[in-house]
């Protein structure tokens, strides 16, 4: 894992003074509520529908047992007791006071983490495949590019005052569970035919009103010209994106309206001036942090093959946790396990302090001291052993973490919604809440197999609406809350925008609705191992729309 | 009357006392009057494309570029296309740009700032000062090992 040097604390405990100048200078008048807006946004003080919000930047979803202590402090001192993880691997407290905010930085930066750039009109927080470094099928570990680019684009003089916000993505596998299509910027790291490792290069990704998929300016990037390349891409769009609108000033929009051609010879103009004014990353300090990244010792014993397996055959709920929530790991002998924070009836994403420090144990114990927050808002133990599965099942369900529906029906992304958020035009949560429970039995979510719903209480799109197989997004009708569905999203290497079905269902339909578009599935696969995304593909909208629809008169 | 700010702190501004002259960009382009550089200013507004000032940069000692809103970060861009593109004059950002970015114009190209005296009075000196960039904590310093884009 990445540990600070010198430099960073300094870094961040000179930002943390710099903001809590900025407060008291709010305070006494020298700042406009105004002008005080985009410095407080870019230390992740959003000022929501009932209180500030403190958003946490969880760089590309990475941290350890210390820092996750230190999150549950920070709940517990400032905040009710919980906090939420959002999509974009960032920890939320939505109860904080602004006198309280430096001091909550402060006990940050304590633990190495900050709130640098987690909103504004400038790069954000850059987010990396969850299973980094751990999943079978990786080319190579994304996060120390990840980590250049946190340190490359952190108070970027030139890019602080963007059209918009800015957000990069980066894989390092070919299964894309980063979601990089809908990013400003994604990153797949490759390698040329010469073997030479590098990036493919997409820009204007992005959901929010204009859902889009990103756009390829360059298949092969060699890896010393990134910080360059960025920049180019970053100086052309901070000079032409939109600003006349804040609805079309993201660069999706310029990639749009300008023709990818075009934009990509004016990135690759711009990169020719960038290259000479820019040395590649010293070569000894780009090693320094790849170092940082070495996995861990891993114990390699044998697995005992035998007992475990007589284990899991003795605790159907040990084995149904396993089938779902347990990714192979790079190394045989051990797992990846995801705890999923979707219990049934809860909200997606929430963890409380307790939990907090019960999962934070676990990785002390059994996991190498890593963790990581997944954009699907669950948290991860990357390195387990996996004779201690049966040990870390235990723990977690005595916490009430082991919710058996990691990629079923139940593992719902949603936004904070209308419940908390000001920009909402209608209720997430409790929609999300309403759907587990209405598919409470573990064994008919298995049964439908994997399934992504992703609910988003406003166009913004926050819950991912568009990239769901089955996309809800709430809007607000006349003052009265209507959800739309879409179908057919994917978030995969596979990305495709979802398909609006037809008109919107009210709140108290849209559970039913769902419920029929899941009976349709199930009438209408081929053979059980037929996914819903699979079958979606093979028969098209229309038999689901029908399914939809055709009982419109009942339900009016 | 204006207030410019420099990293050696408030000064008033004696462009004009000194018989320098600021021109729109535009009216320059047109204009048949020869010109001494050394007492010519060009406002270039922020959207200006960086090709459409070939020729121009020579006939210029200062070049000055609007912030019309702080949040309207072109300026920043565009100085330092400036900059890595040869110019050498003073280069100067007007309008409304706060305390808190006076690094960021810095490190961008620009040499001072101009703001108007209510500004000066709400930001006094002072909170300018304490955003004097510093390279030992620019991690672009760190990684990019950037040129000086300043030359005054």
């Amino acid at each position: 894992m990445y540990q600070y040097d010198q430099f960073d604390h300094e870094f961040v405990r000179n930002r943390v003074s710099q903001f809590r100048a900025q407060v008291e200078r709010r305070l006494d008048g020298s700042l406009t509520e105004d002008e005080f807006k985009p410095l407080r946004l870019m230390n992740g003080l959003y000022l929501q529908l009932h209180a500030y919000m403190l958003r946490v930047a969880i760089p590309y979803g990475t941290l350890n047992s210390r820092q996750m202590r230190q999150l549950a402090y920070l709940a517990e001192k400032w905040d009710k007791g919980y906090g939420h993880f959002t999509t974009r691997q960032n920890i939320q407290y939505n109860w904080p006071k602004l006198k309280d905010v430096p001091d909550m930085l402060d006990a940050l930066a304590d633990v190495e983490m900050h709130a640098i750039q987690t909103s504004g009109n400038c790069i954000r927080n850059v987010t990396a495949d969850h299973f980094a470094g751990a999943a079978a099928d990786e080319i190579e570990d994304p996060r120390p590019t990840a980590e250049l680019l946190r340190q490359w684009s952190t108070d970027h003089p030139e890019f602080q005052f963007l059209p918009r916000k800015f957000k990069i993505a980066i894989t390092g596998a070919p299964n894309d569970r980063a979601v990089t299509k809908a990013h400003d910027i994604g990153l797949r790291m490759v390698r040329n035919e010469t073997g030479e490792p590098g990036y493919e290069v997409l820009v204007g990704g992005g959901l929010g009103r204009t859902p889009m998929i990103g756009k390829t300016v360059r298949e092969f990037l060699p890896k010393a010209d990134l910080l360059p390349y960025l920049e180019a891409i970053l100086q052309v769009y901070n000079l032409n994106g939109r600003r006349d609108n804040k609805y079309k000033a993201r660069i999706k929009i310029l990639v749009h309206e300008t023709g990818t051609e075009e934009l990509t010879a004016m990135i690759e103009e711009a990169f020719e001036t960038q290259k000479l004014w820019h040395q590649a990353p010293p070569a000894e300090m780009v090693e320094a942090i790849e170092k940082q990244f070495a996995p861990p010792q891993f114990d390699l014993r044998k697995v005992d093959e035998e007992n475990l397996v007589s284990i899991i055959d003795a605790d159907p709920l040990l084995r149904s946790f396993i089938e779902t929530n347990v990714h192979e790991h790079r190394e045989q002998t051990h797992a990846i396990v995801t705890i999923s924070m979707k219990p049934v009836g809860g909200t997606p994403g929430d963890a409380t302090a307790e939990q907090m420090r019960v999962m934070a144990n676990l990785a002390e114990a059994y996991g190498y001291d890593e963790l990581r927050i997944s954009h699907e808002q669950n948290v991860i133990l990357p390195h387990v052993r996996r004779d201690d599965l049966p040990e870390i099942f235990n723990v977690l369900r005595d916490a009430g973490l082991a919710t058996a529906n990691v990629g079923l029906l139940s593992d719902i992304i949603a936004c904070p919604g209308m419940d908390y958020c000001a920009l909402a035009t209608a209720r997430s949560i409790p929609v999300a809440q309403q759907l587990s429970s209405a598919f409470e039995d573990m064994k008919q979510q298995k049964n439908i197999g994997p399934l992504k719903i992703k609910i988003s209480g406003c166009i913004n799109a926050c819950g991912h609406h568009h990239v769901g197989h089955i996309g809800i997004l709430g809007l607000d009708k006349a003052g009265v809350e209507s959800y739309q569905i879409t179908l057919g999203g994917d978030g995969s290497e596979l990305a495709a925008i979802g398909e609006r079905a037809g008109p919107g269902f009210s709140y108290e339909e849209i559970v039913p609705a769902v419920g029929r578009i899941i009976d349709r599935y199930l009438e209408v696969r081929e053979t059980t191992d037929e996914t819903f995304i699979e079958t979606y593909r093979r028969v098209g909208a229309d038999l689901f729309k029908e399914a939809l629809y055709s009982d419109e008169r009942v339900a009016a | 009357m204006s207030v410019i700010v420099r990293n050696s702190g408030f000064e008033k501004d004696t462009w004009e006392m000194e018989g320098g002259l600021f021109i729109d960009l535009e009216k320059f382009a047109q204009d048949v009057v020869e010109r001494s550089p050394e007492n010519t200013c060009i406002d270039v507004p922020n959207d200006t494309n960086l090709n459409s000032l070939k020729g121009v940069l020579e006939s210029a000692s200062m070049i000055r570029i609007p912030f019309p809103s702080f949040a309207d970060g072109r300026g920043f861009s565009l100085a330092k296309q400036l900059r890595q593109h040869g110019y050498k004059g003073r280069l100067r950002a007007v309008g409304h740009l706060i305390a808190d970015q006076y690094g960021f114009a810095m490190s961008c190209g620009f040499d001072e700032i101009e703001i108007d005296f209510t500004l000066a009075g709400r930001q006094p000196e002072e909170q300018w000062l304490a955003r004097i960039p510093r390279e030992d904590l620019s991690y672009q310093h760190r990684w990019l090992g950037e040129r000086k884009l300043r030359n005054i």
